[in-house]
């Protein structure tokens, strides 16, 4: 582990111990703080297993060629089309987003789509939209959709262009 | 949620099926992609919990539905940015916001931010793209935000030019 996460590993410990000292005070602030994270954590650790799972799954069996062809230097606006529809069928948000990313990246994926992806994968996933239309109307998701995708596409361009001019490298995370 | 369950188990079933190292294989590269994040996940829970504490709902309330819209929109847009929401809690309380009053525009702004940036996840963020490309993507996220929610004010009709 490197030294950075292991302060990172200790500071949740010393969080942990200060919820668990609330408990035992009752220490009314602290025991919120410590429903709160309970039932964020939660939701985390209920999306994420099956999504890294998923991730796993592609790395071992979707080839190299694949990806790059679809997804890759020359792939185009089809390219954008294709993750786009990827980040829309996405659970999880971003935190499910970024692994995903950075496996699209290691398997070939040029950073522009990959931009596009992290942004669709944000703002414009399938199951959040029927929540989305459904307490805020069909008109306010068709309005935020079609202004926010070209816009998402175009500064995902522009961002890739940019790092890649740079010799910009993602880090795969994984060791 | 149980849709994602589905898909894996399937997949995973399918795989075992096709060819049993490979899998072994994949579960270990999940198992290893997983504890390389996870200090980063313990870190959100806790500045996310702390945050939660800190800013109660009805504050959130109290100030969209400021009389300033240009200001609300601002403070949508920071609100936005240091709390992460999945859509399923941040969609119905936006519902709730807007039978409150506050206007369609302002909530643009706010669902945008609240799912495009986030103060709370940029450890995790910049952990796969490192410090300088993840401010970069959190700016671009703020402008296409500000972009959102003037357009949805036009089609309402609650900003006029």
């Amino acid at each position: 582990m490197k030294t950075g996460k292991k302060i990172e590993a200790g500071f949740f410990l010393l969080f942990f111990l200060f919820i668990l000292f609330s408990v035992l005070v009752n220490f009314s602030a602290g025991k919120e703080m410590g429903l709160k994270s309970f039932y964020f954590g939660k939701n985390l650790f209920i999306m994420l297993p099956p999504a890294f799972v998923l991730i796993g799954l592609f790395q071992v069996w979707v080839k190299r060629e694949t990806i790059e062809k679809h997804l890759g230097t020359g792939s185009g606006l089809r390219g954008h089309f294709f993750v786009i529809l990827l980040a829309g069928s996405t659970v999880g948000g971003l935190y499910v987003a970024f692994p995903v990313a950075a496996a699209l990246y290691g398997k070939g994926a040029k950073l522009s789509v990959i931009f596009s992806y992290l942004g669709a994968a944000a703002i414009v996933r399938i199951p959040m939209t029927i929540f989305e239309a459904s307490f805020l109307g069909l008109k306010f998701t068709l309005i935020r959709f079609l202004i926010s995708i070209p816009l998402v596409i175009v500064s995902a361009e522009i961002l890739g262009k940019y790092l890649e001019a740079r010799s910009y490298k993602m880090k795969e995370n994984s060791k | 949620m149980l849709y994602l369950y589905a898909i894996t188990i399937t997949a995973l079933v399918l795989s075992v099926i096709a060819d049993r190292q490979k899998t072994r294989q994949a579960l270990n590269i999940a198992v290893r992609r997983f504890t390389s994040i996870l200090p980063d996940l313990l870190i959100i829970i806790v500045i996310a919990s702390v945050v939660l504490y800190l800013i109660p709902s009805g504050t959130i309330t109290g100030y969209l539905g400021n009389e300033n819209k240009y200001l609300a929109v601002i403070l949508a847009m920071l609100l936005g940015s240091i709390t992460m929401m999945p859509g399923f809690i941040a969609f119905p309380l936006c519902g709730l916001l807007l039978s409150q009053g506050i206007p369609h525009f302002v909530l643009g702004a706010f669902s945008t931010t609240l799912m495009m940036v986030g103060i709370v996840t940029f450890p995790l963020e910049r952990s796969f793209l490192g410090t300088k490309t993840a401010l970069i993507r959190n700016t671009i996220s703020l402008v296409i935000a500000i972009i959102v929610a003037l357009t949805i004010g036009l089609f309402y009709q609650e900003i006029k030019i």
